[in-house]
């Protein structure tokens, strides 16, 4: 957990003071990752690099853990706390896993244990250990290197670190790469992350929380659902922009709005029984599935009206299905490409899961208003 | 900047004299002219020792001053007084080597000590520069990041910033000694001993064959010292920073 307690920061400038952290107060509960978003010059990274005293506050306490840091001793406090920057920063003077070691051997660990760590901690970023450990950061591409930066904040397992727009100089296909590989990383390790990003997508997509700077200030300190869909003024909802209920679309996955319930038939089974259940359920349609349950096809309420004989007789086929971890983003671009009101979502193994339309899509994106609205 | 000055290898002359002496010396060894030089085979061994002497001694004094103050000027605690310095340094620089060597005469008279004192000033210069200007030159993210780690400002020293800079470094001691051994023969002229005096000697009394004594074994220590400063940057600047390998 980290707690910052009116954080101020005043840099003396020849040009007078400069207010870069403006009595700033939030917490970073354990194992969460808090990013802190907003335009350049807002004061993020002064708010940050107080944390691990790069840069020393004017006034106000910093707690990690509970403990205040003051009471630490500088060098001590920054071995304990994982950092990473923008440039990545690996020295290019040691091999990549001279780098990992760095943070371990500072820390009294024996070579063996912390060589051993480094090559698991490549393993985990799925770079093969026997062909990067005794590579020099040169050699590596700028995505490869961007993963050691951030295994090498790993190395010695600190509970809090510091990611100071960690993948901001990466191409955006490769970030995109990086942020899911990451996040399945921290769903495992769970660490108390600050995060500095200055791009709401990114924000939205890795952060717990989002604290939005302005002039040293936080502006609003929210989840991304809340920060999108009830922006605290019109300096946030102007950051966010203007489509900010769009990219509330990527908060959500199939599954979360995906029916479980909606009429699934076998192929093999009868057309008048599927008629049947597609009245029960008032849907107007069911998809048809195989004997290994995967959807393969649909029926309308129209085309099994009367009808006798066998489900695979009259049944068509899919448009699409769509993986039900996928988020409501894909999913309604997936609707749109094949002009189509519901698609069949699948888990990993191709099974069928449910059916996600497109009204409950828009029914799960405007609920957050109607409850707000009851409540005012 | 000063930089990518200092970063500049010797100029073309200083390593291709040596070779084009070495080369006369071969072509002299094959004429009957071996005979001549190998008259003064006694004074050569003498002379030499003289010499070697007063090159290892200033230009070591030279590395083991100038890197340290190169350090020290780097340092952020220096920022304000290190460009006035570096100014200093770099008008001294302009100054001829033989202007050196003469100075130096006129503050300690004759001998070995103006000598070792004319050549330890010559050689110095690169090196600070070199010394100041790659340790500068090493990017402030990773300076920042060996920082946030938690490194110590003398972890950072030897495990970042000195590796890093390290090439310029060898590149301004590589300098310096390539100046130093040139310079050498010019210490006869103060008294100061060495192989110029079979040069000098050689000149004013019109005797090849004993300014050859002197020129030949001075080609061939240039050769040599040069050679064996580019194998230490080959082998001691580490890998990911070696522009060699
Ligand atoms: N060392 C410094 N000296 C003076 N002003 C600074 C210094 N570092 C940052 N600032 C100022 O503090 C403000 C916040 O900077 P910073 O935290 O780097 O912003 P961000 O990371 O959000 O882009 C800016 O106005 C910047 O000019
Ligand atoms: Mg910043």
């Amino acid at each position: 957990m980290i707690r910052l307690e009116n954080l101020t920061k005043v840099f003396e400038t020849p040009n007078g003071p400069v207010v870069a952290a403006d009595d700033v107060n939030m917490e970073v509960p354990e194992g969460e990752i808090c990013i802190l978003l907003g335009p350049s010059g807002c004061g993020k990274t002064t708010a940050l690099k107080m944390i691990n005293r790069l840069i020393p506050l004017t006034s106000g306490k910093i707690y990690i853990d509970g403990k205040d840091t003051s009471t630490l001793n500088d060098v001590e406090l920054r071995r304990n706390i994982g950092y990473v920057i923008q440039q990545i920063g690996l020295f290019p003077n040691m091999t990549i896993e001279e780098n990992i070691c760095v943070v371990p051997k500072l820390l009294g660990w024996d070579t063996e244990r912390a060589k051993k760590r480094a090559a698991e901690l490549l393993d985990l970023v799925a770079l093969d250990p026997k062909l990067f450990l005794k590579r020099y950061p040169k050699e590596l591409s700028g995505g490869q290197q961007q993963r050691v930066g951030v295994i090498r904040a790993l190395a010695a397992d600190p509970p809090v670190m510091l990611m100071d727009e960690p993948f901001g100089a990466i191409d955006p296909i490769n970030r995109e790469v990086i942020q899911d590989e990451f996040l399945k990383m921290q769903s495992e390790l769970k660490k108390t992350i600050m995060f500095v990003s200055h791009d709401i997508d990114e924000a939205v997509k890795m952060g717990d929380k989002i604290a939005i700077f302005r002039a040293g200030k936080i502006e609003q300190y929210d989840s991304p659902d809340v920060v999108l869909a009830h922006p605290a003024n019109e300096f946030i909802a102007d950051f966010v922009g203007a489509d900010r209920t769009l990219k509330r679309l990527r908060l959500v996955t199939a599954k979360q709005v995906c029916d479980a319930d909606a009429p699934a038939v076998s192929r093999h089974g009868r057309a008048k029984d599927a008629h049947a259940m597609i009245r029960e359920h008032g849907t107007h349609v069911a998809v048809v599935l195989d004997a290994d349950h995967h959807p393969v096809g649909y029926v309308t309420e129209d085309m099994v009206e009367g009808a006798s004989g066998l489900v695979h007789e009259f049944a068509r086929a899919l448009p699409a299905t769509v993986p039900a971890r996928a988020d409501l983003r894909a999913v309604v671009s997936e609707m749109f490409a094949h002009d189509t009101m519901w698609l069949a979502c699948t888990d990993d193994s191709g099974r069928y899961v449910g059916v996600i339309t497109q009204p409950a899509v828009t029914g799960a994106l405007g609920e957050t208003y109607r409850r707000a609205g009851k409540a005012a | 900047m000063a930089a990518p000055a200092a970063m500049q290898k010797p100029r073309l002359g200083t390593r291709v004299v040596p070779w084009i002496a070495l080369a006369a010396g071969i072509l002299i060894g094959t004429s009957g002219l071996i005979d001549q030089i190998g008259a003064y085979w006694e004074d050569i061994t003498y002379l030499s020792q003289g010499h070697m002497v007063l090159v290892a001694a200033s230009g070591g004094a030279a590395i083991l001053t100038g890197i340290p103050v190169g350090i020290w000027l780097s340092r952020p605690s220096m920022e304000r007084s290190a460009e006035t310095v570096m100014q200093v340094f770099n008008i001294g620089t302009t100054i001829p080597t033989l202007a050196v060597i003469a100075l130096s005469m006129t503050i300690l008279g004759i001998g070995f000590a103006p000598a070792f004192f004319g050549l330890f000033v010559a050689s110095l210069l690169p090196i600070v520069r070199n010394t100041y200007a790659g340790l500068l030159a090493v990017p402030a993210h990773l300076k920042e990041a060996a920082h946030g780690m938690g490194m110590t400002p003398a972890q950072i020293l030897f495990r970042v910033e000195i590796p890093n800079a390290l090439y310029v470094i060898f590149s301004g001691v590589r300098t310096a000694l390539a100046i130093n051994v040139g310079t050498t023969p010019l210490a006869f002229l103060i008294g100061g001993g060495g192989l110029g005096e079979l040069i000098f000697t050689g000149i004013d009394l019109m005797d090849t064959g004993m300014l050859l004594a002197g020129a030949v074994p001075v080609a061939m220590l240039a050769v040599l010292v040069d050679f064996l400063m580019g194998q230490a940057q080959l082998h001691l600047v580490p890998k990911g920073v070696n522009p060699l390998r």
